[in-house]
Order: C-alpha cells, then sequence, then structure tokens
C-alpha cells in the first residue's frame, strides 16, 4: 500500500532534479560559448523549471492530504534546507567546462526520458499527464545532449580529451539513477512508479552507443556514490541553494 | 447585461495575439480547448504550450481581461495537461501567417512513443526538410535546436544566406 507520505517523496525526487539542474543551467546565462548556446542551455533549464513546477504542484496537494496543509511551489523551492531535497546527486554537480555540463545533461536526459516514457503510463493519472507533456520537451534535450556528446567526443583532441575526463568524473553519479529504495518500490508496485531495473540497460545501451559513436570510452564498474534521493548530498547543492534561495530567505514572501 | 453566447467568446479570444508571436492568436495555436457556461460562470479551458514557457501567465492574464471586456460577470480559467499541447493544433490560416511573418511553420508532429526503443535513440532523426520562409529554398540547414523562444528552432538557409526561426513540431 502506497501512502501519501511515499507518493510526496517520489514527487518531490522528481521535482528536485528538474528544479537544481534548472538552476545548475540559469549559471550559463550569459557565459555561454556562443549565443546560440546560451540560449539553448536555458531554454532545456526554463523546461525543466516547467516541469518542476507542475511537480510541485501536485506534490504540495499531495502533502495537504497528510500533514494538514500542503506548500506552495515557491515554499518548496525556496525554503527547504539541503537535507530535505531528494534529487540526483549528478544535477547538483558544478557546471564545470562545456564538456561537463554537456556530459551531466546527457547522463541524465538519457535517464531522464527513459522514466518519463514509463511514467507516462502510470496508473496515477496526473503522474501520467505531467509525464506525458514533459516527455515531449525531453526528446528534444536527449537529441541535443547527445549530438554535443558526438561532436566534442569525435572533434579536436583537446575536446575528445575533456569530455572523455568529464564522462568519466561524473560517472560515479550514475549508479544511484538506478538505485531503488523502498518508496520506488512501494510505488512500482501499484503501477504508479518507474521500474528502475527494467530502465537500468536500456540506459547502458543507450549510453555505450552514443559513446562509441562519439569515440569515448564506456567507464568502467567504479564505486557509486548514492545518497540524493534520500537527502544526503554533496557539498555542492548546499552553496547552490545558498544562491538560489538568499531572497526568499532575506525577504519571506517577496512577490515580483 | 446579457451575458454573451459562447460563439462571441470564442470571437474575443481569438483576437488576443500569441505575446512572443502577434500575428497568431490564441485560439489559432490551439491552446483554448474549450468555452461553457456552467451555470452563471462561464469556464475557459486552456491547455499550456511548453511547461516553462513564460507567455502562460500573459496569456492566462490576457484571457481574463477579454472575458471581462466581453461581459462575462463570472469566468475561470482551467488548466488542462491532457491531451498534450500539440503544433498539428496550430490553424492553417495562422501557418500562413507564420510563413508571411518570417517564421517556417511547423510539420507534422512526430507521435511520441511512450515505449522507448533503446537501440534506435541515439541515431540522429532525419527531420523534414523546412523551407525557408524568405526564399522559399528547401536547402535550409538548422543552427540550433532553440531559438528566440522554446517552441522555435533556429535555422539558416543556404540559398539567400538569411537566418530564420522555425517554429518546431513538438
Amino acid at each position: 500500500m502506497t501512502t501519501d507520505e511515499q507518493l510526496f517523496d517520489y514527487l518531490l525526487r522528481l521535482a528536485d532534479s528538474d528544479l537544481v539542474l534548472a538552476q545548475r543551467l540559469g549559471e550559463w546565462v550569459g557565459h555561454g560559448p556562443v549565443l546560440e548556446e546560451d540560449i539553448a542551455l536555458t531554454n532545456v533549464g526554463l523546461d525543466l523549471l516547467g516541469q518542476a513546477r507542475l511537480w510541485f504542484a501536485y506534490a504540495g496537494e499531495v502533502e495537504a492530504r497528510f500533514a494538514g496543509g500542503g506548500r506552495g511551489e515557491d515554499a518548496l523551492a525556496f525554503l527547504r534546507d539541503g537535507g530535505d531535497f531528494r534529487n540526483l546527486l549528478l544535477v547538483e554537480q558544478p557546471n564545470g567546462d562545456y564538456a561537463y555540463t554537456m556530459a551531466r545533461q546527457f547522463y541524465f536526459d538519457t535517464w531522464h526520458q527513459l522514466v518519463l516514457s514509463r511514467l507516462a503510463a502510470s496508473s496515477d493519472a496526473r503522474i501520467a499527464e505531467i509525464a506525458a507533456k514533459a516527455l515531449k520537451e525531453v526528446t528534444y534535450h536527449v537529441e541535443r545532449s547527445t549530438d554535443w556528446v558526438i561532436r566534442l567526443g569525435d572533434g579536436t583532441a583537446e575536446s575528445h580529451a575533456r569530455i572523455q575526463a568529464a564522462i568519466d568524473d561524473l560517472w560515479m553519479y550514475t549508479g544511484e539513477m538506478f538505485a531503488a529504495d523502498e518508496t520506488d518500490a512501494a510505488l512500482v508496485a501499484e503501477g504508479i512508479g518507474c521500474d528502475l531495473s527494467a530502465v537500468a540497460p536500456l540506459w547502458r545501451d543507450e549510453v555505450s552507443a552514443v559513446l562509441a559513436e562519439a569515440t569515448l570510452k564506456l567507464p568502467g564498474e567504479a564505486w557509486m556514490q548514492r545518497g540524493g534521493k534520500q537527502g544526503v548530498h554533496t557539498e555542492h547543492l548546499g552553496r547552490m541553494l545558498a544562491t538560489m534561495q538568499w531572497l526568499q530567505r532575506a525577504y519571506p514572501g517577496a512577490q515580483w | 447585461m446579457a451575458r454573451p453566447v459562447v460563439e462571441a467568446v470564442w470571437q474575443a479570444l481569438a483576437a488576443i495575439p500569441d505575446p512572443e508571436i502577434p500575428v497568431v492568436s490564441i485560439v489559432d495555436l490551439g491552446i483554448v480547448r474549450s468555452v461553457e457556461w456552467q451555470d452563471d460562470e462561464l469556464v475557459v479551458t486552456v491547455t499550456p504550450t511548453y511547461s516553462g514557457c513564460p507567455a502562460t501567465e500573459v496569456i492566462m492574464t490576457d484571457i481574463g481581461h477579454a472575458l471581462d471586456a466581453a461581459g462575462c460577470a463570472k469566468h475561470r480559467l482551467e488548466i488542462q495537461l491532457a491531451p498534450a499541447w500539440t503544433t498539428d493544433w496550430i490553424s492553417a490560416g495562422a501557418r500562413e501567417r507564420l510563413a508571411d511573418f518570417g517564421i517556417a511553420p511547423p510539420g507534422a508532429a512526430a507521435p511520441v512513443a511512450r515505449a522507448i526503443d533503446a537501440s534506435r535513440l541515439y541515431r540522429r532523426k532525419v527531420r523534414a526538410p523546412v523551407s525557408c520562409p524568405n526564399c522559399g529554398s528547401a536547402r535550409t540547414r538548422e543552427l540550433s535546436r532553440f531559438g528566440s523562444t522554446p517552441c522555435k528552432a533556429q535555422y539558416r538557409c543556404d540559398d539567400c544566406l538569411e537566418p530564420f526561426d522555425h517554429f518546431k513540431p513538438h
């Protein structure tokens, strides 16, 4: 039996990964290597922010069912501390160079598309409709980040070395994407959540194929970090939140 | 004041331009899904385009103003996510106006596969050719997947060399 607390937790995971990655991509505003990339990256961020809002809105409604009052999207985004965030560790990693940003995006987009395609058939109608909508947007994201990984990998010696380093460095954050816990198991059992074990081999096939086309090496077996989904984060999240949340913290309730 | 008939409300809504692409109206875009009176309250159902599209809030405000001006004393806006908005809902007339405005209109949207065959994912999709809205040439190329708004991509014509926006099939 899935409890509302578990459903709330699950929705926060979806929302927080979108929100945190949108914030990271927003950091590129005005710093993109060329104007087109500046615009494209922030448009991807905008899509993710819009998706985060849809998940947060639903999460707030679910929270109201067990907490006697649900938080709005602003309160969930700007007034929670790091330990309450449920995003994947991958998306909170700093931008690094462009190869680093693209490798992070590629790992995430590929996972995101597979997960959303399953959630679009969720037995929870609200999850299904949000996922179906987001999936259309994420299809563009995947094409874009895949193209970049191939372009950088099969590019110059410099771009090849940089994207390979990024692919290797970020690899240890990919295991968590498929590590199911009790929340995942409870939601899968009722046909609400995505079965991560079914998605894992597809993700690996896809990533392997792209890296091969990009003339890059698939990283080998490695220790996989985990904890983001349970609120245990790398040191980078807190600093990012300090930037993202300062206005609402300094001026509570501030509005445009 | 007598309440306006539904057809009159549709006309009022058809006069609201998209905030970012003023040659098309919100009705042309297909985002107004239904207009109906529920007792003495007019309910307008809207399906937003992209999740993060900043124009959405402006559109909702504009609809409210238009309904006030049309004499609907009591009205409510409802957001409907499913079925998700698609560029296939853009009217034929609006497609012509987009092209005249310099934006290549979208072709047919590909159905979104619910079960994805991973072995095919990464291969670059062969996209339908996009004609240059300036000279009509089919020799065009994509410069970037995203343009001035989330719904557009940047293209360039290899014949007249003009850059242009393409409204992506979605």
